[in-house]
């Protein structure tokens, strides 16, 4: 990335943070309703541990979510790429998971699996399948028909045509879903924990310390933690996008421009 | 040595006779087919799109199943004669996420050749198709010309004796279309396999051939043989030569005659 690409958005921030210092010194804002930056900024050191100790708890939530959706999304995009039929059969409950609200299933997983980490695990899975299912089963069937004939004629086993043909070639389409599902399981995390959170299982994580945080009126806190929030969700992007350019990024991404003619 | 071959009552290598394909509910696509030819000739199914001629081919590769009739590879049915073949598309579909020494050695790996004389094959045939330096590229670095180059390359490999080819320079631009062409003749002297080449240019097809089959459409089928009387050896010169003009005109009013 080149540093001139950074210097602007840089200053715009600098420029919006100094508005927003300036208004609510200027306009005597409470605390309570808008803090500014600067004690923002103070406080974090001060509940460093805290934070931390929080963004470990739904960090961890969001990787088991995260993992297992990766896991099972796979498993069952290969399952769906047998045939049109099983494609038929089951794509529809597929869309249907995608539809509907996970809010307003998150009471029932409750009931199911109870308060802490568990549910929140189930509920971040349940955000972040969806993605990982269309697009691997998108990877898998793609294959030009004439790659097919190709391993055809070269009398193939249905092994050889998988792990030589229809898996690398659904690699790409894997990790757009992988991607996505990053995102989605640390999002699924902190509104799973707002549900089944529980200070039971010691200081709690991003979303349960959000929800005690509102309920105490400590929004310089809240702030604090929407910025550790926001961090988490962006190393989960960042890590599944360095894995992404070591595995596929030689021969699909753009990064690689010279021809030989 | 047609004439040789046949006196002396050899069967001729590969023998298509009276083939139908059709799907249930439609037109045929191919009609009473029969064409044979003989060890180490170049034929040319030269035809409208839409004539059968690479259904022709699936069905010579075993890729999808006859109607009726029969096709005999050196006595083998399509599916059995495999390991004698190869198949060269239109697209160069090579696997981008292999370089091209690994894609040169796909059809040896399934094969289950060995890894050390897979390595010396691929070399070799690289080489062979003047593609030396540029084994451990992918193939997104290359150009249209060179992905067919290593496309042909990877058929090469297996060392076959019939080679089966649909339109393989039909999306390259003319130049680069002429190059592959004296080349792949050049090839093909070197090691002499038997050659069913699609196209619906005429001058490619009179470059190339020792034998022009003329196709039609629905349903698919032989209207007429043409020979090329040119010598083995041809070079690029040869396409400015009145011979050669003329066969182009020859078979060009054929087609347009079966046309009308």
């Amino acid at each position: 990335m080149k540093s001139s690409s950074w210097r602007l958005p840089l200053v715009i921030l600098g420029v919006l943070l100094l508005a927003w210092q300036g208004g609510v010194v200027g306009l005597q804002v409470p605390d309570y309703l808008l803090p500014g930056p600067l004690e923002i900024a103070g406080l974090i050191p001060a509940r460093a541990a805290d934070l931390a100790s929080a963004a470990l708890v739904t960090g961890g939530e969001a990787l088991g979510g995260f993992l297992l959706s990766g896991l099972v999304g796979v498993a069952v995009g290969l399952f769906f790429s047998v045939s049109p039929l099983i494609r038929r059969s089951f794509y529809p409950y597929v869309v249907l998971l995608q539809t509907i609200p996970i809010i307003a299933i998150s009471p029932l997983i409750l009931l199911w699996l109870g308060n802490g980490s568990l549910s929140v695990l189930f509920i971040s899975f349940l955000i972040s399948v969806p993605a990982v299912i269309v697009n691997t089963t998108q990877g898998l069937i793609s294959v030009e028909r004439n790659l097919l004939n190709l391993f055809r004629l070269g009398n193939a086993t249905v092994a050889a045509t998988l792990f030589k043909l229809r898996l690398p070639h659904a690699l790409p389409h894997v990790f757009v879903g992988l991607r996505i599902a990053a995102g989605a399981s640390v999002v699924g995390a902190l509104v799973g924990e707002t549900f089944a959170g529980s200070s039971a299982l010691g200081a709690g994580g991003l979303g349960y310390s959000s929800i005690y945080a509102l309920s105490q009126l400590n929004t310089p806190y809240l702030f604090a933690l929407i910025l550790t929030s926001s961090l988490l969700g962006f190393v989960f992007f960042a890590v599944v996008t360095l894995l992404e350019r070591r595995l596929v990024g030689p021969w699909h991404d753009s990064v690689l421009n010279d021809r030989v003619d | 040595m047609l004439e040789t071959t046949a006196a002396l009552g050899v069967p001729p290598f590969l023998t298509i006779a009276n083939l139908c394909k059709e799907y249930p509910g439609s037109a045929p696509v191919i009609r009473d087919f029969s064409l044979s030819a003989s060890t180490g000739e170049f034929v040319t199914l030269l035809g409208a799109s839409g004539c059968g001629k690479s259904t022709l081919l699936a069905l010579i590769a075993g890729l999808t199943p006859m109607s009726g009739g029969s096709i005999l590879i050196d006595g083998r049915t399509p599916v059995q004669a495999r390991q004698i073949m190869s198949f060269v598309f239109q697209d160069p579909t090579l696997l981008p996420w292999r370089t091209v020494t690994e894609n040169v050695e796909l059809m040896l790996e399934l094969e289950g050749s060995p890894r050390a004389s897979r390595a010396a094959r691929s070399a070799a045939v690289l080489e062979f198709v003047g593609l030396g330096g540029v084994g451990t590229h992918y193939p997104r670095q290359l150009s249209g010309g060179m992905k067919m180059r290593v496309s042909i390359a990877r058929a090469l490999a297996t060392t076959p004796r019939l080679l089966l080819m649909d339109e393989p320079f039909g999306a390259l631009d003319e130049m680069t279309r002429n190059r592959l062409n004296e080349e792949l003749l050049a090839l093909r002297e070197r090691q002499g396999w038997t050659t069913l080449f699609v196209t619906h240019s005429i001058t490619e097809a009179v470059f190339l051939s020792d034998r022009i089959v003329l196709m039609g459409a629905r349903p698919g089928r032989v209207l007429e043989e043409i020979r090329v009387p040119l010598p083995k050896r041809r070079s690029a010169a040869l396409r400015s030569d009145p011979d050669f003009l003329h066969l182009v005109g020859q078979v060009s009013r054929a087609l347009a005659e079966q046309g009308s």
